[in-house]
């Protein structure tokens, strides 16, 4: 491993002060950045660990909204059961080990385009809490590992407004366990939402026209005869773009049906 | 350098470490616990694996900063007291569930992780939560038929040795 500095602040405060340093970056789960670092993929001069930080921490239930501290891991949310789809999803990520270790914060602010936590935000309509605002998930994620968070700014906390109705179904890549296509669909209060990660070359990203068609009749067989197009899909030795197309559909059908 | 305690195994291990320091690199080479082995380095093998503050964790993605004060079990904190195999050793033992032994440590680690969790998995949870873990060798079955084992179930019924 090169040569890095590391701080562990016990505070927020301490920790966006030690960010405003010149090429400093924060550390959460390190699930992902730490295997990042050993390859040299970044090579950032400081790390500012957050896992040090008690009031990141956390899961409250408040009037039908679920607050998720944004170094809270995922074991914790999966175990908390408020919101049965979201803590199902949390269970599904990666393995045992990596599961007591990563945060919600952390995959929500590298926006990898294959994680599940972004079409959870997303398909909830959530809120990102950051150190200096609140951002809709609607606008928080804006591409491939892309978000609205500005340098030295960080996720602090995750709202999570709880729907009548939701469900996650994800096609397991079964060597990373990311999601080859994951399918987040919710029915509450503001409406349907569709959220799909692991297909767009854009990242996760809302199906519109399913929205349209479950907003009338939420059952799987309203999405007969509707698809996404392959154009902008992901390609890999995992899938082709017309075969993540297809999965879209079939996973949101399937993501209805299980929501009931 | 900083400098970290932590305990291991109910020992307290102290030592000056780098940021890049990684809690894997800690415990071979400042605890001198070799156990833990450092298999693929990029967090995908599972054979580093030991549990911090009773969680198991990959300790090649953890720094040894980030465990300063923490309780650290490896795979040298498991057998009995007297020096003795623990139950899931000697199921490992008694059920050829290994071979070269490499992932050996960080597949015991995760069989107490989960026996904690989860005291008679059936064999799908079992396959489950090794998921983290990867063997060469085994093909895995006398891996699981050990921990089937190692919770008290028979299993006679459990795939071919």
């Amino acid at each position: 491993m090169y040569d890095f500095e590391l701080t562990r602040p016990t505070s927020l405060a301490d920790a966006i002060k030690a960010l405003g340093e010149e090429d400093a970056q924060p550390l959460s789960g390190g699930q992902t950045l730490v295997p990042t670092l050993r390859q040299r993929l970044a090579m950032p001069s400081t790390l500012v660990s957050l896992t040090g930080i008690e009031e990141l921490k956390g899961i409250k239930n408040e009037g039908g909204t679920l607050t998720i501290g944004g170094a809270t891991c995922h074991a914790d949310v999966a175990r908390d059961g408020t919101y049965p789809a979201l803590s199902e999803l949390a269970g599904l990520i990666g393995d045992p080990h990596v599961r007591n270790r990563g945060t919600i914060g952390g995959s929500i602010a590298n926006n990898d385009p294959s994680a599940c936590y972004p079409a959870a935000a997303l398909g909830s309509g959530a809120t990102i809490v950051t150190n200096n605002r609140e951002v809709a998930a609607d606008d928080f994620f804006t591409g491939m590992f892309e978000t609205a968070l500005d340098e030295g700014e960080i996720v602090t906390g995750v709202k999570f407004p709880v729907p009548e109705k939701a469900a996650y179904v994800k096609f397991e890549q079964p060597a990373s366990r990311f999601a080859l296509v994951g399918v987040f669909v919710s029915k509450g209060a503001d409406g349907v939402r569709v959220a799909v990660t692991g297909a767009s070359e854009g990242g996760v990203f809302r199906w519109s026209e399913a929205e349209d068609a479950l907003s009338s009749n939420f059952s799987p067989d309203a999405l007969d005869g509707l698809s996404v197009p392959a154009d902008g899909m992901i390609g890999d030795m995992h899938g082709s773009p017309a075969y993540r197309a297809h999965l879209v559909g079939v996973l949101t059908k399937r993501a209805v049906a299980k929501a009931g | 350098m900083t400098d970290v305690t932590m305990t291991i195994n109910g020992r307290a291990v102290s030592g000056a470490v780098e940021g890049r320091t990684l809690l894997s690199t800690f415990l071979r080479e400042t605890a001198g616990l070799t156990g833990t082995h450092i298999g693929c380095d990029t967090a995908q093998c599972g054979a580093c694996t030991v549990h911090v503050n009773g969680a198991s964790m990959k300790s090649c993605t953890v720094f040894a900063q980030e465990a300063d004060g923490a309780e650290v079990t490896t795979i040298e904190g498991m057998a009995n007291a007297d020096g003795s195999l623990n139950t899931i050793q000697q199921a490992f033992q008694d059920h050829h569930g290994l071979q070269c032994g490499f992932c050996t440590p960080g597949m015991v680690m995760t069989a107490a992780a989960l026996l904690k969790e989860n005291p008679k998995p059936s064999e799908t949870e079992v396959r489950d939560y090794l998921k983290g873990n990867l063997c060469r060798c085994t093909g895995y079955h006398n891996i699981v038929k050990a921990i089937m084992a190692a919770s008290g179930q028979d299993v006679s019924a459990i795939a071919a040795e």
